[in-house]
């Protein structure tokens, strides 16, 4: 049964982690995510299920470190601020490999910074963000729909690799209304089972150690070379990408979230004038599309990164294109959207530029 | 000829790394054999803090997880939450929870979360050396207060039973020491205590225990007691500072 609603974003992540069957959620309060605490606060106690409304963020990715070594699924939410506060708990969890979702409704930086959408946490989200070797896979949806899909596969996927795992959205996708359909959560079946690693189950015969510390001579980096393997292995199999219109077209523009939505906008509006414009986006921003980046950087001359940051998406897609073709930017920060007249105009001037000139515009 | 003393089940046949004199080592054995005493060890879950217990994995024989640098409370708090079946014994070094880690105690206790804390306090931070714990007493000196603490500077030594008896959301409170085997025996009492509180749902237990560090304080173990006995316990008094059963 598939039913259709009117919903707010933050809340659609919500409830599609209820459907997705977390057991536990804790967060603690931060603007523009609070609709989703909120929505929880009501909806899992409603399911019998754990809410805590905890005494700082890192009280709530450290109880979903706990929640998720007794083998229930667990999420926690925030932004920027709240996130970096996280960093912490979310490297312990990626070391002792435990499955942790957790969403960064981004909002602007640095610092206290504002509470407007932004896509500025880039970096953090896609070199791991805490310290130490290791990734967290982060999926970057652009409308309500995809904040409740990808809730839904961020906890399967989180399950299979056993690692933290990311949804990586902005102000504008988490408070704003759009039709969703609530379709029910399907158990992919092929899920690899907690039993034999879980904690507090009485079946374990052994004695079970969760943990990140390894100071054994070596110990750690032949860990950390696993994780690598694993990582290596998600970017074989788990990336993501939509891409529209790419034949033909007269430069490629690379765009995710909400800018990817003003990014369709630009390609009508450039049609009308004769330039068309082919669009990639990238819904997991690790691990990245790179593979896909490259075949179009040897076909086309130019590609645009359109961001609500300034640059820090661009520096993978220049490392992907690898000289390949100019990659120019356009950047918008801390509350800014990126307009589609602004974007046709430098459009034109990058077709009407030679020789490798780089068009920046923020 | 009958056995009367064994390694408890719950502690795995190893010896332990820590320094001679150390309490931990007493400390790891009365967990365990309350463990056994009230036959859980199939579902109890202690905690490795940062400190010199964050090898306790490899003494008890239970399943544990090493939480970070005091955030062992809210560790605990998933666990329980997670799985209620589950008997959570949060153990930490007084930095962990009383410095880095004090928001995270005081939640747990206020909400009444329902697993055991033991908190070995030696007033010094033993695994990075001896520096100045937030129990470390006035005019003791350590790494980081080499003249001896002065509290004009550095503040006065905690003291955290007093601190939280009063949150409602706290079953028992209770500080023991392992200075003389009569207080080990009243500290394991104030533990099964603690254990039993938890077991039949009665909320957030807590025991402190007052703990030599010779290595640290820079004394022979012997010496070590002596100056526990007549400094410590006078600013940490023993006793039971909170118990929901005698109010009731």
């Amino acid at each position: 049964m598939s039913e259709k609603v009117l919903m707010k974003g933050n809340e659609a992540i919500g409830e599609a982690a209820v459907q997705a069957g977390c057991q536990c959620y804790f967060g603690y309060p931060i603007t523009p995510q609070n609709e989703l605490t909120a929505y929880m606060s009501k909806r899992m106690l409603e399911e019998g299920r754990v809410f805590i409304q905890s005494e700082s963020e890192i009280a709530a990715i450290n109880m979903c470190f706990g929640a998720a070594a007794v083998g229930v699924r667990t999420m926690t939410s925030s932004s920027g601020p709240g996130i970096s506060l996280k960093q912490e708990g979310i490297s312990y969890i990626a070391g002792a490999e435990l499955p942790v979702f957790y969403a960064n409704v981004m909002r602007g930086g640095p610092g206290l910074g504002n509470i407007a959408p932004s896509q500025a946490d880039y970096f953090q989200c896609t070199r791991g963000g805490g310290h130490g070797d290791y990734r967290v896979i982060v999926y970057a949806p652009s409308d309500v729909q995809e904040q409740y899909d990808y809730t839904m596969l961020s906890f399967d996927i989180a399950d299979k690799y056993r690692m933290p795992v990311m949804l990586a959205t902005d102000g504008i996708l988490g408070q704003m209304m759009e039709p969703l359909v609530l379709h029910k959560y399907k158990d992919p079946g092929d899920l690899p089972s907690k039993e034999s690693w879980r904690l507090g189950d009485p079946a374990t015969q052994e004695p079970i150690w969760i943990t990140s510390v390894r100071l054994g001579d070596g110990e750690l980096e032949e860990h950390n070379f696993k994780l690598q393997k694993k990582y290596e292995e998600i970017a074989e199999k788990e990336v993501r990408f939509e891409e529209t219109a790419l034949n033909d077209a007269d430069i490629v523009i690379v765009a995710y979230g909400t800018s990817a939505r003003v990014a369709k906008s630009v390609m009508e509006m450039a049609l009308a004038d004769g330039i068309k414009v082919g669009l990639l986006r990238p819904i997991t921003l690790w691990p990245f599309p790179e593979k896909r980046i490259r075949e179009i950087a040897e076909k086309v001359d130019n590609i645009l990164t359109v961001e609500m940051s300034l640059g820090q998406m661009w520096e993978d897609v220049r490392l992907a294109a690898c000289g390949a073709c100019r990659v120019h930017l356009h950047g918008r920060t801390a509350g800014g959207v990126p307009e589609e007249t602004a974007i046709v105009d430098q459009i034109k001037t990058i077709l009407s530029s030679k020789g490798d000139e780089i068009i920046r515009n923020f | 000829m009958e056995r009367i003393f064994t390694m408890p089940e719950a502690m795995k046949p190893e010896q332990t790394l820590y320094c001679p004199g150390c309490g931990h080592g007493i400390a790891h054995r009365l967990v365990a054999e309350l463990v056994d005493e009230f036959g859980i060890r199939d579902r109890t879950i202690g905690i490795a803090p940062v400190g010199c217990s964050v090898f306790a994995d490899k003494y008890w024989n239970f399943d544990v997880i090493s939480a970070a640098h005091g955030r062992a409370p809210a560790v605990a708090t998933g666990m329980k939450r997670g799985r209620p079946e589950s008997f959570v014994i949060c153990y930490q070094g007084d930095g962990d929870l009383a410095a880095i880690g004090t928001a995270e105690t005081i939640h747990a206790a206020n909400r009444g979360e329902h697993f055991v804390t033991v908190f070995v306090n030696n007033a010094i931070y033993g695994m990075t050396g001896g520096q100045m714990a937030p129990t470390t007493l006035v005019g003791q000196k350590s790494m980081t207060c080499q003249l001896g603490r002065d509290p004009a500077i550095m503040g006065y030594p905690i003291r955290v039973c007093e601190l939280l008896k009063d949150l409602p959301g706290v079953a028992f409170m209770a500080r023991g020491s392992v200075d003389s085997p009569k207080n080990v025996l009243k500290t394991k009492k104030y533990l099964k205590k603690a254990y039993s509180n938890v077991l039949e749902g009665k909320g957030y237990s807590f025991v402190e225990i007052v703990s030599p560090c010779p290595t640290n304080w820079g004394m022979t173990p012997v010496k070590a007691l002596e100056w526990l006995r007549e400094n410590m316990l006078e600013h940490y008094e023993l006793g039971v500072f909170r118990d929901c059963d005698a109010e009731a």
